[in-house]
């Protein structure tokens, strides 16, 4: 099961829709993201109604599907860990402080999960397959898993598939009581050999075809998920397997975040199975969350386009010249590894 | 793609039993499942019955082999799914390449709900074991871990069709070859947060709602989990599954955030993609679960799409949310089991309180409960916000 990339989307902490030569820097235990116009794509009355996550979602829908040249998309399939926090917030507020009385029924309608997906087909009138996975840091892989197989069913077919989330005050606060973020700048942050990172949020969509054409700008040549590994000699041997089927690759993308206890394991397995290989990493750019990997791959999609990985990106060595193929390892908290093999077109 | 996707087995808990011959005894005994809330504590107890699980969480805790403070929502889940396994006959889950595809609305916000009174005093204060598995992902990955399953953990959220989709993407798997055995299905317990939300619509009955009914003036929320078993050709083998799962689609209505088109577009679309897919004709479907929540709007547009695809020749049909209450991210796997187990029964389940000929449709559901019917096919509807519309069709 494979596929072609034919457009990508992306709203996140970094400029929109090209990635820039130099690198917005932020400082603090949150990195936003850098709003774009969006009116560009969506109504100015809708707009005032709209939440954050579900304007980050269709921005980013609609860049992908113009970038594509497709108007009308066969599958809309994406992934959120959290959903629509902002609005659920807002009614869990008024729920408890208004002793369940007097609540109006906006931010309960955009609360569900399947708002932003809902709103992508009611916008577009897209009458197609539609689904939202909500698997924590397996949600993107979960989304083009089955946009694979969806297109397997029918080859003519273009699914739109990517992801969304959102940070907001109250979830915030409340992960930071977990002890996940530090307060820290993001330029230095995979390099501060400390616990604690930088939260991130975004969204990154992406139009998927079967077939090659002059429009696809990388292949998706592969997903694999692994869930709560062992050890970390259990991820080695499964990165070994998957190698082993797919071939080396030029470039490793991983998921380093700046917390010690999480990148360690990177170090590790990069000793043993990636000597030599240079090593980009993203969440300097975007900051961590469950769906950080699509930003990944909007971000290794345009360096395989360009056939080089921006400097801003590289975490060790240099971009290797005429870039084909690249791995993006993710893990969140070592239980929940994701990998993403992309080709050259 | 090849192969079939076989219905080993099936497990459910809901507001009319803790598992499925306790659930088919009060369908046959016409015992619906609404009453004055037990558990739930709302300031709007007096006021809308629901479909409750009858049991307290420390009684289902005890069931499930789970922590007490852990949500109401994975202790359902664990209970049905587990029942959904021992009823097949497979060897131990571990011989089998399996996956755990649980779907539900709101993760665990029946323990966010408690936290959040402490939090909003104090945004230091609240238990931190009450959040830690908000996420709707997170419910799925404890009943995963309780049952042993690695190879493939994921959750679908799609409003009241989430369940049903969970059993697509189950399928696919296995279809592809990725996976031997898929527990498929969905989970909700009540929360605060949904019942006030449908109230905010208002669209929650004060009485025992009356699906397909003209009298139809809502529905009544309810509570539980439903999984089947889906599996290969190859694990079906050492078997007697139930059915086959011979079709599904989804489709978006893309009229409205929550309301449904008065034609019923998506539900059109769902019902005939599956109908496709199985390769039959509509006169081929010898039953209907229906949606029927009991809302004006639902009902009405679930009718007409099923008036435009099945005239001139309806087959029985009922909502047996007439019993179980609307169990939102449930519904869909609660009736996939019913509908599934129907089938190699030959069971038409009843509507419970029908009086009264709906207006826009020539059609009305069965009313009585019975058994050894001869049908082939059967079709499970489960439509949602967001316009997410998902339909099933089982075969023998």
């Amino acid at each position: 099961m494979k596929a072609y990339i034919q457009g990508t989307g992306c709203v996140s902490p970094q400029d929109s829709s090209v990635f820039p030569a130099t690198i917005r820097e932020y400082e603090g235990s949150r990195m936003l993201v850098a709003d774009p116009d969006y009116r560009q794509w969506i109504d100015v009355k809708q707009i005032r109604r709209m939440g954050r996550v579900i304007k980050m979602g269709v921005a980013a829908s609609h860049i992908s599907l113009q970038d594509a040249g497709v108007a009308m998309p066969d599958a809309i399939i994406m992934g959120t860990a959290y959903g629509c926090l902002a609005d659920t917030g807002v009614f869990l507020n008024k729920l408890v402080t208004q002793k369940e009385d007097m609540l109006t029924p906006t931010a309960f309608i955009q609360s569900t999960h399947n708002t932003v997906g809902g709103q992508i087909a009611l916008l577009l009138g897209c009458h197609a397959y539609n689904n939202t996975f909500v698997h924590g840091a397996f949600s993107v892989e979960h989304a083009l898993l089955d946009s694979l197989m969806f297109l397997g069913e029918d080859p003519s077919r273009k699914v739109l598939t990517g992801a969304v989330d959102e940070i907001t005050d109250y979830s915030h606060t409340i992960l930071s009581r977990f002890g996940l973020y530090k307060h820290t700048k993001n330029t230095g942050l995979l390099q501060s050999r400390t616990t604690g990172t930088i939260a991130g949020e975004g969204s990154a969509f992406f139009v998927l075809g079967a077939e090659k054409d002059a429009q696809s700008k990388a292949e998706l040549t592969a997903v694999e998920m692994l869930y709560k590994p062992a050890s970390a000699e259990e991820v080695r041997t499964h990165l070994e397997a998957f190698l082993k089927r797919h071939g080396d690759v030029d470039l490793l993308i991983t998921g380093r975040n700046g917390d010690v206890k999480d990148d360690a394991v990177y170090g590790t397995i990069e000793d043993a199975l990636f000597p030599q290989h240079p090593v980009a990493a993203f969440k300097h750019l975007c900051g961590e969350y469950p769906t950080a990997s699509a930003f990944a791959i909007w971000l290794g999609t345009l360096a395989l386009q360009n056939r080089e990985m921006p400097a801003a990106a590289m975490f060790k060595g240099a971009s290797p010249a005429n870039l084909k193929k690249i791995l993006i390892w993710n893990h969140q908290h070592t239980t929940h590894h994701s990998f993403i093999l992309l080709t050259a077109c | 793609m090849s192969g079939n996707v076989w219905i080993a087995g099936g497990g459910v808990i809901c507001g009319i039993g803790d598992n499925l011959a306790a659930c088919l005894e009060a369908f046959e005994k016409m015992q619906p499942g609404m009453g004055t809330m037990q558990h739930l504590h709302s300031v709007h107890a007096p006021t809308f019955p629901v479909a409750e699980v009858k049991a307290d969480n420390t009684t289902l805790a005890a069931r499930a082999g789970m922590p007490e403070h852990w949500s109401r929502t994975a202790l359902l889940s664990m209970i049905a799914a587990r029942e959904a396994w021992d009823s097949t006959g497979l060897q131990a889950l571990s011989k089998y390449r399996a996956g755990l595809v649980s779907a539900n609305t709101v993760g665990g916000m029946d323990k966010t709900e408690g936290f959040m009174e402490a939090f909003l005093e104090n945004n230091t204060k609240g238990r931190l074991r009450d959040v830690v598995h908000h996420e709707c992902g997170s419910v799925t990955e404890l009943v995963a871990d309780a049952l042993g399953i690695r190879h493939h953990v994921s959750t679908i959220s799609t409003a009241c069709s989430s369940a049903a989709n969970a059993l697509m993407y189950g399928a696919r798997m296995i279809r592809n070859g990725l996976l031997d055995v898929v527990i498929a299905g969905g989970t909700d317990s009540l929360t605060r947060f949904t019942l006030n939300g449908f109230n905010t619509l208002m669209i929650l009955d004060q009485q025992p709602c009356r699906p397909f009914d003209d009298t139809r003036t809502g529905l009544n929320l309810g509570e539980g989990a439903g999984y089947v078993v889906l599996v290969s050709d190859e694990a079906a083998k050492d078997i007697q599954p139930w059915c086959r799962l011979s079709g599904f689609a989804n489709a978006n209505d893309a009229y409205h955030q929550t309301a449904s088109s008065p034609e019923g577009i998506g539900n059109y679309k769902a019902m005939k993609g599956a109908l496709d897919m199985s390769g039959l004709q509509p006169a081929d479907i010898g039953y209907i679960n229906l949606h029927g929540t009991g809302t004006q709007n639902n009902d009405s547009s679930e009718g007409l799409a099923i008036e435009r695809l099945f005239a001139p020749v309806f087959p029985p049909m009922s909502s047996t949310k007439s019993f179980t209450g609307h169990t939102l991210g449930a519904s869909g796997g609660i009736e996939a089991v019913f509908a599934a187990y129907g089938l190699k029964e030959g069971i038409i389940y009843p509507n419970a309180r029908f009086t009264t000929q709906m207006k826009e449709v020539p059609f009305a559901p069965a009313v009585a409960f019975s058994r050894g019917n001869a049908f082939r096919h059967v079709m499970s509807n489960s439509f949602g916000f967001g316009g997410n519309c998902s339909s099933l069709v089982f075969s023998k």
